[in-house]
């Protein structure tokens, strides 16, 4: 693979990373809540894809002001993902939400939060 | 001679739904056992009457038809009262009323639980049987033939012994592979075909099929239908399924089910695939084969028997593959032959069991060794055992030799001198195999039965009137029912062939 | 001017009263149930009528807000939306007419939360099938699943610990969705699913498209729990309240699957993508994989939630088979499956639910014989599910399998075909275990003792109350039903369905 290709993508490396980071935790990690953790990395990850995506070299905000300068929508950030991405974080943050509520009440009938010892306390 | 004409008619339908529509009295009227059997016996009747209804239009080669709504893209719930259908579903209803009578006495001799469930079965099993016999095409032929499947289950595990139920359990594990298998070949014969329709003679369509396609179709189909046919080497599950209450396997293991596979393999062969296609792919000689074989191995293993119900199953094993020698030697004489069978055996062997079923009743013997003398005490159950016996042997006053004589004249025509020979092994095996049994009925003494009389009226009257039908059968084949001129009406129609 | 809005009314006849519950449930909870009730009878109507007006008149669109599409966010009703909206509400109706009391039994405390995360689950089904973009699909996949991670804590002692392995799992699955809607929409522009299909032809030689399809899958087949990305289903079906399973088992993993026919069939274009990468067939043979498997596992289960759950799995299978075939008949037979696959899941679940409230468990090792006595029209409608869900004629069941094999057959898929039809048996071999266990006296090493004084045994009746019994049987005599009507709701209502693509 060339050497520009993946120098020119670093910030996709890094989400990519990122990605694979949080995955791990959700999956091989024993601990309930690094599982929570590595959840909130792999949905980080993703936002921050979105936002890349939209994100554009010398463009601004998507509002119409001449005091920030021209009209020409090529100068504009598309906005779009940005928006997509608030819905994103309220679900990722619900999400977390409900995650810890459902650790309280595992906690509180099997006293212990580490996968195996929880196994062990369930059979 | 395809110029069958086809007029609407409900009463195909009524006659299926008449049997469905006692279940629910039925099983309103589990705790008043009298009007729970008055139900039965009114809708044996009735079904009777209705089926005997449509023998005139099948005899003028006009059939009725009901056509109710499409199950399946470019596939209709058909049912057709040709002459085939015609003619099986008058054996299954009408033996139906003998047996309904029967079961009465065995299962009030014996005191059975769960007579309710018993006679619901039953009659959802008439239904079903009649379904088969009326499909117009393969869909419709399948369905009924799963819910015969399932229908005659309860009655397999009657007894609720484990015996009963692990037979329950082969049984059901053959009969639904076996659906399996022909959902398969069905599904397989609408795509290459693109029609699911029988027809006299057979679909033109299979003969431009590949010979690989037709010989794997066909095979499927055997499987599939030859299960319930118990061609060996599929037969298996018919002497377990014995475990069965009497009038069950009476009517079920020797007319209704294991007919249904028969018919099931007729109508394959001669309304599916067609002679035509049999002949030039060699599938007729593969039916006379497998048929050929299953009859001697089975009247074999029916020596080795010494539990008289399961002599009398593998004796059925044997017999019902008379009428796919029938069918697989392909000429006219051995068609008629073939079918007749499937009447002669049903009224023999109904006997037979019959008479089983009334030694276990009221000697409650099970086994032959123990027969000893037996005739003494119950001449008229064993008197009709005995007729019985000769005819399925092949005996001329009694319709088993008629069926026997067209199967040896269809084979002379067909030129296979072998299937002459096996029926003439197989004729001496059933005598073998009968006649220790008549035997030791009449000319041997034993203490067993000193105690013991006839069997009750419910039970010896039905079994001597099957008795005496199939002399009067023997005598004049197409007497009361037509069943000689309906077999050669189907002969000649798929055949293709003028009546002589 | 009901009619233009039909694409919106029946989400949010859901999602209104999903928020009025808990407000009225602090001062008055009894008025919760009615509530639930209420409005799931109020959208039985307006989905039929959905249904009849886009089989009358072609689709309907609603465009929220009134910002057209594609800028704007679409909801339309098509034949396929509708349909299956019409699915969940009968279903669901059904299933909490039932669950009210074993609601009452299993979680006396917990009802409020029950009834209003039912709803919420609800509301994010049927926005999920009258949805016309993608990202607007996830928010409600969103909606629904956190409404499902709530409904399997509402459980026996280990439900917390199963919703927390499905809500990390169910995690993983949007997450995958929502990245590959990244991937399409950075291609493309658009997120509108009509626009999608206009755009995509052009772009599919794009690795980026592809990459983007193939993780909306991945994340759809953990969501619909396609095989081998079905961990999380058994854990979470069976220690769910029998309330929460008989609605979830039937319904969740159908939408998953609503969502990939929607993707697969009707925002890409099948027969384009397979020339460039074998995703249907690689969810066909995924998928028989799964009705293998999950036969299988089902056979080897000593509970009777957990084994329906395993059998749903091996369901699962048939609906990506005929999926994956990508021919019509495939494709009517998955659909039908939906359909029937719903109201056998239901019945059996509702079944399971009747003998956990009456009996206190659902082992299929304790069940015995005097079960068909004690509840006589439970174990009926149960032996009627299990004679579908082995595909024996004149049952529903039987009809999509014979879709499915037709299917096969048409595109010569063989091993398909005898897949379809091994799981057949091997349903058969576990749905007899059951029935022989409830109707016939046999253990191995006892007497016989059944058979010897079962006639004079007297039993005392445990059948269900009218209100769980009434559901049971209504499931049970509709498999019956369609079974026969199924010619007539593929020639008027799935035929319409089918994408012209195929």
């Amino acid at each position: 693979m060339e050497i520009e290709f993946i120098a020119g993508h670093n910030l996709y490396w890094i989400i990519s990373l990122l990605l694979l980071v949080g995955l791990y935790g959700m999956l091989a990690k024993r601990n309930l809540v690094k599982k929570l953790v590595g959840m909130n990395i792999f949905q980080t990850s993703i936002i921050l894809f979105y936002v890349a995506i939209a994100s554009k070299r010398n463009a601004t905000v998507p509002v119409i002001d001449a005091a920030l300068g021209s009209v020409d929508p090529a100068h504009y950030i598309n906005p779009l993902p940005h928006t997509l991405m608030l819905t994103a974080i309220v679900v990722s943050v619900a999400t977390t939400g409900v995650g810890f509520a459902l650790l309280i009440s595992i906690f509180r009938r099997y006293r212990t939060l580490d996968e195996d010892a929880l196994l062990k306390r369930m059979r | 001679m395809n110029d069958l004409s086809t007029f609407p008619s409900a009463v195909p339908l009524l006659a299926i739904l008449v049997s469905a529509a006692s279940v629910p009295l039925i099983g309103m009227s589990a705790r008043r056992p009298n009007l729970r059997e008055f139900w039965t016996l009114l809708a044996a009747g009735a079904k009777f009457a209705l089926v005997l209804s449509l023998l005139p239009s099948a005899l003028a080669d006009q059939v009725a038809e009901t056509r109710l709504f499409q199950i399946s893209p470019g596939v209709d719930l058909t049912l057709r009262a040709d002459p085939f259908g015609v003619f099986f579903a008058l054996i299954a209803s009408g033996l139906w009323i003998l047996t309904s009578f029967y079961s009465i006495g065995y299962v009030r001799g014996l005191k059975e639980k769960h007579q309710t469930r018993y006679f619901a079965s039953f009659a959802l099993c008439l239904s079903a049987t009649l379904g088969v016999a009326f499909a117009a095409n393969l869909l419709t032929f399948v369905i009924f033939f799963e819910v015969l499947t399932i229908a005659t289950y309860p009655l397999v595990i009657h007894k609720q012994s484990p015996e009963a139920i692990a037979a329950g359990r082969k049984y059901l594990a053959f009969t639904l592979t076996a659906g399996v298998v022909l959902v398969a070949a069905m599904a397989a014969t609408l795509q290459l075909t693109g029609t699911l329709e029988f027809q006299a003679g057979g679909l033109s369509a299979f003969q431009d099929l590949s010979p690989v396609e037709v010989k794997v179709l066909f095979g499927m189909f055997l499987a599939g239908v030859g299960v319930k046919a118990a061609i060996m080497p599929l037969h298996a599950w018919l002497p377990a399924a014995m475990a069965a209450p009497t009038p069950v396997s009476a009517l079920l293991h020797a007319v209704a089910v294991v007919k249904s596979g028969v018919f099931g393999v007729v109508r394959v062969a001669g309304f599916l695939f067609g002679p035509e296609t049999l002949g030039r792919f060699g599938l007729g000689e593969v039916m006379l084969w497998l048929g050929g074989a299953t009859i001697l191995l089975a009247s074999c293993l029916a020596f080795a028997e010494d539990n008289l119900k399961r002599r009398l199953a593998y004796s059925t094993v044997g017999h019902l593959s008379y009428v796919v020698l029938g069918a697989g030697l392909l000429s006219p004489s051995g068609l008629i032959g073939g079918l007749l069978h499937i009447a002669n055996h049903a009224t023999m062997k109904i006997v037979l069991f019959f008479c089983a079923g009334a030694i276990y009743v009221h000697a409650h013997k099970e086994k032959i060794n123990e027969l000893d003398g037996i005739g003494r005490a119950m001449p008229w159950t064993m008197g009709a055992f005995a007729l019985a016996s000769l005819g399925l042997a092949g005996v001329p006053p009694v319709n088993g030799f008629v069926s026997k004589w067209y199967l040896g004249q269809g084979a002379m025509e067909a030129g296979s001198l072998a299937v002459v020979a096996i029926l003439l092994i197989s004729g001496l095996l059933n005598a073998g195999y009968f006649a220790p049994i008549v035997y030791r009925a009449f000319f041997k003494r034993s203490d067993n039965f000193n105690s013991i009389g006839e069997a009750s009226a419910w039970m010896v009257v039905p079994l001597i009137l099957a008795a005496a039908l199939s002399a009067l059968l023997g005598l004049m084949p197409d007497l009361f029912f037509h069943f000689f001129t309906l077999a050669q009406r189907i002969s000649a129609q798929v055949l293709e062939v003028s009546i002589p | 001017m009901i009619e233009a809005n039909l694409p919106l009314l029946v989400p949010l006849a859901f999602l209104i009263p999903a928020l009025l519950i808990p407000l009225i449930g602090v001062r008055a909870p009894g008025a919760a149930y009615p509530l639930a009730l209420a409005a799931v009878l109020a959208s039985i109507p307006i989905a039929g009528f959905g249904l009849f007006r886009v089989i009358e008149s072609g689709p309907v669109t609603y465009t929220l807000g009134g910002w057209e599409a594609p800028i704007g966010i679409e909801l339309v009703l098509d034949p396929l939306a509708s349909f299956l909206t019409l699915v969940v509400t009968v279903v669901s109706c059904l299933v909490l007419i039932h669950a009210r009391h074993v609601a009452s039994v299993e979680h006396p405390d917990k009802r409020v939360p029950y009834y209003s995360l039912v709803l919420l689950l609800l509301a994010g089904f049927c926005g999920i099938l009258s949805t016309g973009d993608l990202f607007n699909l996830y928010v409600f996949l969103e909606i629904s699943s956190l409404a499902g991670y709530g409904l399997v804590a509402i459980g026996d002692k280990r439900s917390p610990v199963s919703a927390y392995r499905y809500l990390i799992l169910g995690s993983v699955g949007t997450g995958f969705y929502l990245l590959g809607i990244g991937f399409i929409y950075v291609m493309s522009g658009s997120l509108n699913m009509a626009d999608l299909a206009r755009i995509l032809p052009h772009i599919l030689d794009q690795p980026a498209v592809l990459a983007g399809l193939i993780l909306m899958v991945t994340g759809i087949g953990l969501k619909m729990a396609l095989f081998p990305l079905h961990f999380w289903l058994p854990d979470a079906y069976s220690s769910a309240s029998s309330a929460t399973s008989a609605l979830l088992a039937p319904l969740g993993t159908k939408v998953g699957a609503y969502i990939l026919i929607r993707v697969l069939f009707f925002v890409f274009d099948p027969a384009a993508v397979e020339q460039r990468a074998p995703i249907a067939s690689a969810i066909a043979w995924l998928s028989a994989g799964g009705v293998l498997y999950g036969s299988l596992m089902a056979l080897a289960q000593q509970e009777l939630k957990r084994m329906l759950a395993y059998s749903s799995i091996a369901q699962i299978g048939y609906i990506g088979l005929g999926l994956g075939m990508a021919n019509p008949l495939g494709f009517t037979g998955a659909v039908l499956h939906i359909l029937n696959h719903a109201l056998m899941k239901a019945a059996l679940f509702l079944v399971a639910g009747n003998l956990r409230v009456q009996l206190g468990h659902s082992n299929i090792a304790a069940m015995d014989h005097r079960l068909s006595r004690q509840m006589p029209w439970s174990m009926a409608a149960f032996t009627v599910g299990a004679l579908s869900m082995i595909g024996l004629p004149p049952t529903a069941g039987f009809f999509s399998k014979w879709y499915l094999v037709l299917g096969g057959i048409q595109g010569s898929y063989w091993v398909f075909v005898a897949v379809i039809l091994m799981g057949g048996l091997l349903n058969a071999v576990y749905f007899f275990r059951v029935v022989e266990r409830v109707y016939l006296p046999f253990r191995r090493g006892l007497p016989d003792n059944g058979a010897a004084n079962g006639g004079a045994e007297v039993v005392e009746s445990r059948e269900a109350r009218f209100s769980m019994l009434a559901p049971t049987l209504i499931l049970a005599g509709a498999l019956l039903a369609l079974g026969l009507a199924s010619s007539f709701l593929v020639n008027r209502v799935i035929h319409l369905m089918v994408p012209a693509g195929l």
